[in-house]
Order: C-alpha cells, then structure tokens, then sequence
C-alpha cells in the first residue's frame, strides 16, 4: 500500500465508485466492467431475439407476408452474428469479470485498464455491425456462416464494414481471454492450486485458451474476404486456384472451438450450482477437468463435420467423423458426473436450480441430436435442414442461454445485495422452458421432414409445425421482458442477502459480503 | 516479501475509451474508403475519418504507454504484476502465430489440394472439365482463368534476395539477443551498439523486401491479382513485412528508452517484450522462406 | 384457434408414439426410395434408438434423485464425491457403443463415395437460382426452374398442392440405373437433396462434386436447394422424374431433337413480334428474379433496366453485359446459360418493353456472330 500511497495522494484503494458516467467510462474495475458486458448482452439479447421473432413471424405461415426474401436474409444473419457475439459471448466475459478475481481471491483482473478496452470495443463494434442495416443495399444477408462467395462477388457493399466490425470483436475477445489467463494463471490466492480451483475457473481458463487460438483465424478468413472483396485476390475463387471450400475450412477451424467458447463456461457454472443446491459436493472434480480439455482439444480436430456434403475425400470424411463421435465420451463423462452429483444429495430448486436441471437435461437432447449428426452417412440427410437448426438451439438456448439465467440468479444475491423475486424467477424459468422447447422441438421434425434451413417461406406439408414452432418463439421472446423486470427489482431493493444466500454453495465468493464491496481482496485470501 | 507485495490496481484510465475511439474511427474510415472506392464515390471525407483515428491512436499510445512507464518507473509494479505482462504477451504473440496459421493453412490448402483437384488430378480431379487445358503446376505459372487472373511470368527464386533477407533476419536474431545481455551486465553502450545494429538489419530487410515487390510487380507481373500463388505470396510476406516494420518501431522505441535511462539490470520487461516480439517474427519468416519460397 | 388446441392434442399424442406417423404432422426421416436412403435411415434408426436408452436411463436416475432426494422430504445429502470404477465404466461404455456405431455408418459412407460403373452421367449446375441438367453423353441440357406463381407465394390465390416443390422441365432419370451426378455451380455455392434418394451434395463454382444415385421405382420426387445462395434460395426446387427405361430413351430422343430444332431456330428470320413473344418468357424466366417484371430492378445490386442508359443507347454494350456479365458483381454471363435465340429475344424485349421503346430489335444470327468473332 505504501508505494501506492507516495503517487496518488488521495488514493485509497478501499474508496467506492466515482459518480456519473465516469464511472463507467473510465473504469477499471472488474464488478463494474463486468456488469457493463452484462447488460451489453441483455441488450444485444433483445436485439437478436427481436429479429428471431421477425423470423419467426414471417414464418408463422407460408407464403411471404411481412418482409421480402432479402430482408429476411439479413435477419437470419444478423440474428445469428448478435447472438453468438453480441448476446453469448459478452455474458460469460461479463460473469469472468465478476467472478474470477472473487473466485481466485485477487484485487482485479490483472490487467485493468486493458480490461476497459476489451469492453468498450464491443459496443463500438456492433455500432458499425447494426449500422449496415441502414447502408445502401442493406445489411450482411449471407448467413452468420458467410460462406463465400455470397459473401465476396456476391456480398453487399456493406460487408467490408462487417468484415471491419469482426475484426474489432476479435481485438475484444483476444485481449479479455488474454486477461482472464493472466488472471487465473497468475492471481491466484496463496494456497489455491490449479487442482483445487474453483470449476468456473477452470472451464474459463480453457475457454480463454481456445479464444486466444481460434480468434486469430476468424481474422484470418475475413481478412481473405476482404482481400478477395477489394483488391483482387482469388483465395475463394476457382478461376484463380482458389477454392470455396477453403473459407469453409478456416472459418470452421474457428467455428468449431467457438461453440465450446460458448458452451463452456456453461459448463463451469452450472458445476457449482448443481453441487449447491445439491448440498453434496461435486462428483468427480478431477474427471470434470480432463473432460472439459479432452473437449476443448478434440474441438480442434472436428470442424469438418460441418461440411461433411461439400465433397471431402472420404479418408477426410471417415476421420472427422470419428473424431466427432469421441466428443460424445468427455461430455458424457460431464452429464453423468452432474447426475451422480444430484443422486442422494438434499435438493432444492430455487431458480438457479432449475435453470441447471433445464440446462442439463436440455443439453443432454442437443448433444444426442450432435451425435447423431456425427454419423456422416446420416448427416447428408440432416445437413442444412431444421433438424441442424433444432440441435444448435437446443445446445445455445438451453445450454448456453439457461447457463447464463442460471449464474445470474445464483450470483445476484452477491452483486446487488438482495435476494430476487424467487416466485418471478420461477415463472421466467417455467415460461421459458415451455416456450423453448415449443419453439424449437417441432424443428427437429421439420428438419426430418426435409424442410431446409434460411428459407423466408416453406412447402404446405410444413406447415402446422412451424405455426407450432413460431408460437413458442413468441411465447420464450416475450419471457424475456420478465427478467428484465426481476434484475431491475432485485437491483433496487429486495430481502438483504447475507454473504452465503445458499446453504450448500462453496467458494470464496461467499467469503466476502453481499453486496461484494467495491474492492476486494486487496491482500489475499489463504486457501488451504 | 515481494511476493506479497500489493498488487496495483490502476486509478480510472481515460486510454481505453480513447483507444475505442481511436480504433473505431480509423476503422470506419478504412472501411468506407474502401467501399466508397470501389463505388466510384468521394472518398475525401473517409480519407478525414482514417487520419483523424490514426492519430487518436497514436495519441493513445503515447499515453497509454507513457502511463505505464511512469508507473513502472515509480516502483508501483511488484514481481506478480511483472508476471501478467509476461502472460499477456506470450499469449498476444501466441494470438498472431494463429493469425499467421490461418494464411499458411490456405496456402498449405491450395497447394495441397485445389490447385491438383482444379488440374484433375485426386478426388475431385472431374473439375478439370471446368477449365480445360488447366494443368496443376506449383508455383502457379498459369491459372484456370487466365482472364480473371493473368498468371505471373515467373516467381521470386529462394536463393538471391530471399536467402539475404534470412540471413539479414536470423543475424538481427543475434544482435537483439547480445543486447540482451548486455543490459542484464548493465553494459549499456553496448546494448546501445548492438540494438542500433538490429534496427539497422531490420530495415535493410525493409528495403529489400520492398525493392522484391516492386520487381515482382513491374518485371514478373506477379501481384495480388494474379491468381493464388500471388494471393498466398503477397498476403504472407506482406503481413511478415507489418509486423517486421512495427517489431523495428518497438526496437527503436526501446534504443530511444535506453538513451533516456530507463530500464535497469533486472528489470526491463519492455525490452524484453520487444525482443520476444522480434523473434517471433524471425521465426515467422523462417517458415515463410521455407514454404513460400523454397519448397 | 380451436383447430391448434386439436393439432396440439394431437401433437402431444404424436411425442408419446414416434412411430406414427400423419400426414401434415411427419414426426420422421422418410426411408426413401433407394438403397442408400434406406442405408441412411437405418442407421438414423439406430443411433436415435440408442440415444433413447441412455436418455431413459440418464434421466431415470436424475428425476429418480428429483423426486426421491429432495430435501422438503427430509433427506440428509451424502457426501461421496468420486468413484474410480463407476467413472472408468461410464467412459468405456460410450466408447465401446460409438465403435459399434461406427462401424456401419462406415460401410454406409464408402458405398455413398462409390461413383464408379455409371450408366448415366447427367451434370447439375446450380445457379441463381435454378438448375441446370446437362445430359453429358446425350449433348443436350436444359434449365429447370420453379413454376409456383408469385401470386401463390404473396397469398393472392390458393396454394396448389406442391406449393414451392414444382419446375418446368423436371431431371428425368431411368429406373434402375446407376446415375452418376457432377454437381457444379455457376456463381454461389448451392446444394442439391433429394431427401427420398439419400443424396445431398454441395455444387460448389469451379469445382466438380460427384455423387449417384439409383432410383427403384418410377415416381416425381422433390426436393430443394439446401445451402443458403442468395435471397431466392428458398424457390429453386429439385424435382426428378424417374420413369422406365423405353420411357426415358423415348424423352432423350424428343429432347435430342428439341434441341436440334432450336439450332436450326438461330437461322431462321425473326420478326419483332416473334422475338418481343419470346423475350418476355426468357426473361421471365432468366431476369426477372432479379430485375423485376416490370424491368424496375432492385438497386444497388441490381439495377434498374426500364429507363437504364445502357439499355436505350449503348447496343454493344448491353450485349457486352448479358453476354459476358459484370465481373464481381450478381450479373451472371448468360452466353452460357441462354442460346442465341433467347439472348437475342430477350435484348429485344428488353430495349421495347416498359416504355424503352428504342425500337432497336437484334437476331439471333448478330449475336451468333457477336459470340464468336474471336
């Protein structure tokens, strides 16, 4: 503290927030950062989800009734691209920020300002990607995949400012994954091992592995684009040697570990709430561990199974294929591990309890319906219909999605204060597990049926499951609106939360009272 | 007790709201040139937006980076925190190697397997009815639509400028390191000695790279447009080149701290990261003149 | 809204039973037709048979603790938290079941990649947006595009039966014989399912995908374009008619001579009247998708031709551009795609029709010339 006090006069470590918007604009401190990415995603949530409801409107029944086919495009697109950048992705940066330094004991992030940047650039980014909206010829219409060369010859103009708009994601999300890394590798309290690391923890230090490899090649292939676009380039093109196909590689090479980016954390969190509100420890801590790295290796070596009709050899096929099924054991090993957690302990289910049960069950049917578009042969069946579209949402919503309802329930009573309406949280969690899964369950029928995916109208016989489909969309859309309301109440006021809420939660985030003061753990904590 | 020292929490920055700006104007800007370029429209106002971010950010970094030295230099920085700069940046260069990754995999791609598949050789080698008379030949002296993509005449041999360049690079490898280790014996002329002779290494590589372009341009017609050899070619050594060219700004940036003091024996992680960077990139060219240029 | 509680009555019914199967609600893959779908659907079977056991089993012992363990009925929580031997099985058991999987989805693959023996070679290129056949030992081919009416798509009439899954000229494939299928694109990447014969397969510009089928009994069977190519993906069907051999060697014959037919068209002397007639099909046809019926386009990416500079004046030059396209933009080289016949008509038509009324009229035997005067 000395050698702080001799440079900054007044400075005292222990001080609160300033006032205003300089708070929030000159911060650096992790709780406040970490809220902003919060509510930056509840909103670019809404956003998107808006623009599903769009989607899901138009087909409410067939034939075209509320917008054009090129509209429709870009809502697909932009729908796609908000929710995995803008929506997924921020939250679980938003919970790192506020968790990790109170999981691991550290004062911050370990680099703070940095910290700052990473989240300002989102919000200066989805200006510029939300902005193309607006641009002659209209927003990216090309599918969140962008596969050229609709993306490239055929894009419209206002792809060089998405392309722009990735790559100051990509600056984001590389410098936060390099904090979190920084942060856990290097924060840590005295006494916590790599081995006795809270699962959060552990699930976003891969995370932020994966992030810090597959970003760069994001990068990468838009850079390619870009040059194709404007100077004349022939990655993506036959005519100069080049190939489709190669932007399919690259992008997949990202893609891939991208769905374990936002599927991990998930992951992380609902391994503490499970064993919480199961009053049992954790079954198979260890296990957990090598599951999530055998996960996030094999990621690196199955991206081609999303490509399994574009005409790859078949040694290719037969080994992405393989390899794609492996992943089926580490995430087996997780769900059994969940179950054994929950099997003879003392459960309740408040809100965060349910959410994790949704989510374990939920993902548990998105990662049958994984497995079973593994098996290449059937996959030229299910490729590109509604079926891919129901296993996604069913792994995003339900387990990304319901992953991060259900940290936010569990941690609120420690960012604000106060307990949240637990009668209102069971409605938003009931709503929207009814909704959900009327939204997305008929798809996979659809997709069996052969209805293909990014398609603005549909033939008859497809008819009655998408009405079915879009009434359940418009069902978990408007639920949304509830949590809004929960969050702003529990923010204002509400039943004083103590430093533990929950009787079986274990960690040192409950060592510090509720509200966690602005500054914690200014000397480490000692973790036997 | 260093390692119990407190670790410092900077005070509110208003460097990363600028540092948004910055980036996001200068961003914007580049976009719309581009795209207002390509439509025939005015680009004088796109122009203003790109100066007036680049010189936000190179604003921000002064003050960013003057921040930092400031505080580094007023003792506020213990050993843990020496530790997240050095996780941070192996992980920053961990991030530009899979930036790189990316454009080796497409050139790895198209060698490997478009460029036969588009001459009819392999599993997909009925795509040759495409483009008739098309043969498969690396480098790629013709291209399946000559029109679209006039191939070049010819390509730059590894065992003239090439080989010089690697020599160049491998040797200011060398020097960065024997500076080093004069600033860990404290032998500060010497540091200035061998670090002024790394940047010097460094820009001749410069100058020759560029002198390679603008040969590859006006004699061989070898550019960007000339198919994917070009594509490959002018993306790698192009992206190499940057970062050559900002790894020198970073050496000089440190000879010009070591002329004003900074740094001590012990303790000069700046100079460090700069030297890091520096192999980094040497290493990056290796691989380049290996499976650009040779094989 | 009565009629939806019915259907989800009936949907919930459908859940408990997944073999039944109705009409508008299909709950699964269909077997198809071929032995590759059959191949496919067998082994769709199998591993939702098998996700079913191990969900039943999963989430028996989970609401099993939901119910027996909860702690309103006051259980104590014990504390074990690991057990080597459960953990080793539960990583085995998967492990030995995927190996068993695997195993015929295997076989399954190496049969699909096997192109070898072909009878019949028909090339499919996809373009914005509709197919073209090409029957590569027969030299002809034709286009096939969606025949469902604008007016069925914006709900002004009726909705025919199979709304969105019908084309003009359908692919015509003999029964029994082995067809091997290039698949390629002109422009985007498109993608070409048939889900009744098992086959999907991307057509990818400047690349060539083989794939094959053999179809066992005659019938129409329909598909679609399954990989997003632009805002008309959703209406370029796949429709393939498979009939008898004698049947099918008859329609290559009539095709054969179709087309001879259509050379001779290029010499013949044509009228305005003639070429306005035929323009306005082609354009309907090849254009209109893109600028509109009434020629107004859709600017930026397509422009506008009713009024266009180009179009009222430069003659060299809008041949220039329907003949070999814009390079890096959505207008497509049509020398290829349309003979001399239709590109003649449908310049014509275009520089007559909405007002352009240039009275400029261009024959077949200028554009005949105009293509090859290299």
């Amino acid at each position: 503290m000395s050698a702080v006090a001799d440079t900054h006069a007044q400075d005292d470590h222990h001080h609160g927030p300033a006032k205003g918007i300089t708070r929030w604009l000159l911060t650096t401190n992790h709780k406040d950062i970490g809220s902003m990415y919060l509510i930056f995603s509840f909103t670019m949530f809404l956003l998107g989800g808006a623009m599903a409801m769009v989607i899901r409107a138009e087909l409410f029944q067939p034939g075209l009734q509320i917008v054009e086919p090129e509209f429709f495009n870009q809502m697909t697109t932009m729908h796609g691209l908000i929710m995995v950048f803008g929506a997924v992705m921020p939250a679980f940066v938003g919970l790192a920020n506020w968790m990790l330094p109170l999981m691991v004991g550290a004062p911050d992030m370990a680099l703070p300002r940095m910290n700052n940047w990473s989240f300002w650039l989102l919000p200066c980014a989805f200006l510029i990607l939300v902005s193309t909206l607006f641009m002659e010829g209209g927003a990216p219409n090309f599918g969140w995949t962008f596969y050229a060369p609709l993306s490239t010859t055929y894009g419209p103009p206002s792809t060089t400012f998405f392309i722009f708009a990735v790559h100051i994601m990509g600056v984001s999300s590389i410098m936060g994954a390099i904090n979190v890394i920084a942060t856990i590798l290097n924060m840590r309290a005295p006494g916590m091992t790599l081995m006795k690391m809270p699962l959060f923890v552990w699930t976003w230090l891969i995370t932020a592995f994966l992030l810090i490899a597959v970003m760069p090649v994001l990068a990468g292939v838009v850079t390619m684009m870009l040059m194709d676009i404007n100077f004349g380039t022939s990655f993506f093109d036959a005519s100069g040697g080049g190939d489709p196909v190669l932007f399919q590689h690259v992008f997949w090479f990202f893609g891939h570990p991208e769905v374990y980016i936002m599927i991990l954390p998930a992951f992380g969190a609902v391994s503490h709430i499970i064993p919480a509100f199961s009053r049992k420890p954790l079954f198979g801590y260890a296990s957990m561990v090598y599951a999530v790295g055998a996960i996030a290796l094999l990621s690196f070596v199955v991206w081609a199974h999303h490509m399994f009709t574009v005409g790859i050899p078949i040694a290719g096929q037969l080994f992405f294929m393989y390899a794609t099924m492996l992943i089926a054991v580490p995430t087996g090993v997780k769900v059994f591990n969940w179950v054994a957690t929950m099997f003879r302990g003392s459960l309740t289910f408040e809100a965060p309890m349910l959410f994790a049960v949704a989510f374990v069950i939920l993902f548990t049917i998105g990662g049958f319906s994984g497995l079973m578009l593994a098996i290449a042969p059937a996959d030229f069946q299910y490729h590109d219909t509604y079926f891919v579209v129901a296993h996604f949402h069913y792994v995003l919503v339900p387990g990304a999605i319901f992953g991060i309802f259900a940290s936010a329930y569990f941690w609120l009573p420690k960012w604000t204060g106060h307990m949240y309406d637990e009668t209102l949280a069971k409605t938003h969690f009931w709503l929207s597990f009814v909704g959900m899964n009327l939204a997305f369950f008929p798809m996979h029928f659809l997709g069996l049926a052969g209805m293909p995916r990014r398609i603005p109208d549909y033939a008859l016989q497809f008819a009655d499951f998408n009405m079915v489909s879009s009434i359940g969309a418009f069902m978990f859309g408007a639920t949304q609106i509830l949590f809004l309301v929960i969050v702003v109440k529990c923010v204002r006021g509400g039943e004083k939360a103590s430093a533990k809420p929950w009787d079986g939660a274990e960690g040192l985030e409950w060592t510090v009272p509720s509200p966690a003061p602005y500054h914690t753990f200014s000397t480490p904590p000692e973790v036997k | 007790m260093a390692e119990n020292q407190t670790y410092y929490v900077p005070e509110q920055s208003k460097w990363p709201i600028v540092a948004t700006v910055g980036l996001g104007v200068m961003l914007y800007g580049v976009a719309a040139i581009m795209v207002n370029g390509k439509e025939g429209n005015s680009t004088t106002g796109s122009w203003i937006m790109f100066w007036v971010g680049s010189a936000i950010m190179v604003y921000m970094l002064f003050g960013w980076f003057g921040n930092v030295i400031k505080e580094s230099r007023s003792g506020l920085y213990s050993p843990q925190m020496d530790r997240s700069f050095r996780w941070g940046m192996s992980w920053f260069i961990f991030s530009e190697v899979m930036f790189f990754a990316a454009f080796f995999g497409a050139l790895f791609y198209a060698r490997v397997f478009a460029i036969p598949w588009l001459g009819g050789e392999g599993d997909r080698g009925s795509s040759n009815m495409l483009w008739e008379g098309f043969q498969a030949t690396w480098p790629l002296i013709n291209t399946p639509d000559p029109d679209s993509y006039p191939a070049p005449e010819g390509v730059i041999g590894p065992w003239g400028l090439p080989l010089i360049n690697t020599i160049l690079l491998v040797t200011s490898s060398f020097t960065v390191t024997v500076a080093h280790h004069a600033l860990k014996e404290n032998n500060r002329q010497k540091v200035k000695t061998w670090l002024t002779a790394t940047i010097a290494l460094a820009l001749v590589f410069v100058c020759v790279q560029g002198y390679e372009y603008v040969h590859a341009y006006r004699d061989l017609g070898l550019t960007l447009e000339s198919g994917i050899y070009g594509s490959t070619f002018f993306m790698l050594t192009g992206f190499h080149g940057a970062h050559v060219i900002l790894g020198t700004l970073m050496l000089f940036i440190m000879l010009l701290r070591i002329r004003k003091g900074h740094f001590t024996a012990d303790n000069h992680f700046g100079f460090e990261a700069a030297a890091w960077y520096w192999h980094f990139v040497d290493v990056v060219w290796l691989g380049l003149f290996v499976f650009v240029y040779v094989i | 809204m009565r009629v939806h509680a019915k259907r989800a009555g009936v949907l919930l019914g459908g859940l408990m039973t997944p073999a039944l199967s109705m009409a508008d609600w299909t709950l699964n893959m269909s077997p198809g037709v071929t032995g590759t779908s059959n191949d496919i659907f067998s082994l769709h079977m199998t591993i939702l048979w098998i996700c079913v056991v191990i969900g039943v089993v999963v989430f028996g012992v989970m609401f099993w603790s939901i119910f027996a363990h909860r702690k309103s009925s006051g259980r104590k929580p014990a504390n074990f938290h690991e057990n080597t031997l459960v953990e080793i099985l539960w990583t085995i058991i998967p492990l030995v079941i995927l190996v068993v999987m695997a195993i015929p989805a295997t076989a399954t693959l190496v049969d699909m990649y096997d192109t070898s023996e072909a009878e019949v070679d028909i090339k499919v290129t996809g373009y914005q947006w509709r197919w073209k056949y090409d029957y590569v030992d027969e030299e002809f081919g034709y286009f096939s595009s969606m025949s469902t009416s604008k007016d069925e798509i914006y709900n002004r009439i009726g909705k025919n039966e199979n709304y969105l899954l019908d084309v003009d000229n359908p692919m015509v494939v003999p029964v029994g014989a082995k067809v091997r299928l290039l698949l390629t694109a002109n422009d985007v990447i498109h993608s070409w399912w048939v889900p009744e014969f098992g086959v999907k397969k991307d057509a990818i510009p400047g690349f060539i995908n083989e794939t094959w089928t053999r179809v066992d009994e005659p019938g129409i069977y329909r598909g679609q374009c399954t990989e997003l190519c632009g805002k008309d993906h959703g209406f370029m069907p796949v429709v393939v008619k498979a009939v008898p051999q004698d049947e099918y060697d008859e329609w290559v014959a009539g095709k054969k001579e179709e087309a001879e037919r259509e050379r001779e068209l290029t010499e013949k002397d044509w009228t305005m009247e003639e070429l306005m007639e035929r323009g306005e099909k082609t354009y309907a046809s090849a254009c209109a998708s893109c600028h509109q019926e009434d020629g107004s386009g859709s600017p930026p990416a397509f422009p506008a031709l009713q009024g266009s500079e180009m179009v009222l004046e430069d003659m060299e030059g809008h041949l220039d551009v329907v003949v070999n396209g814009v390079s890096g933009t959505a207008m497509q080289a049509f020398g290829d795609q349309l003979n001399e016949v239709d590109l003649a008509a449908v310049i014509t038509y275009e520089r007559n029709a909405w007002g352009n009324d240039t009275g400029d009229m261009i024959t077949p035997k200028e554009v005949f010339e105009y293509k090859n005067q290299d």
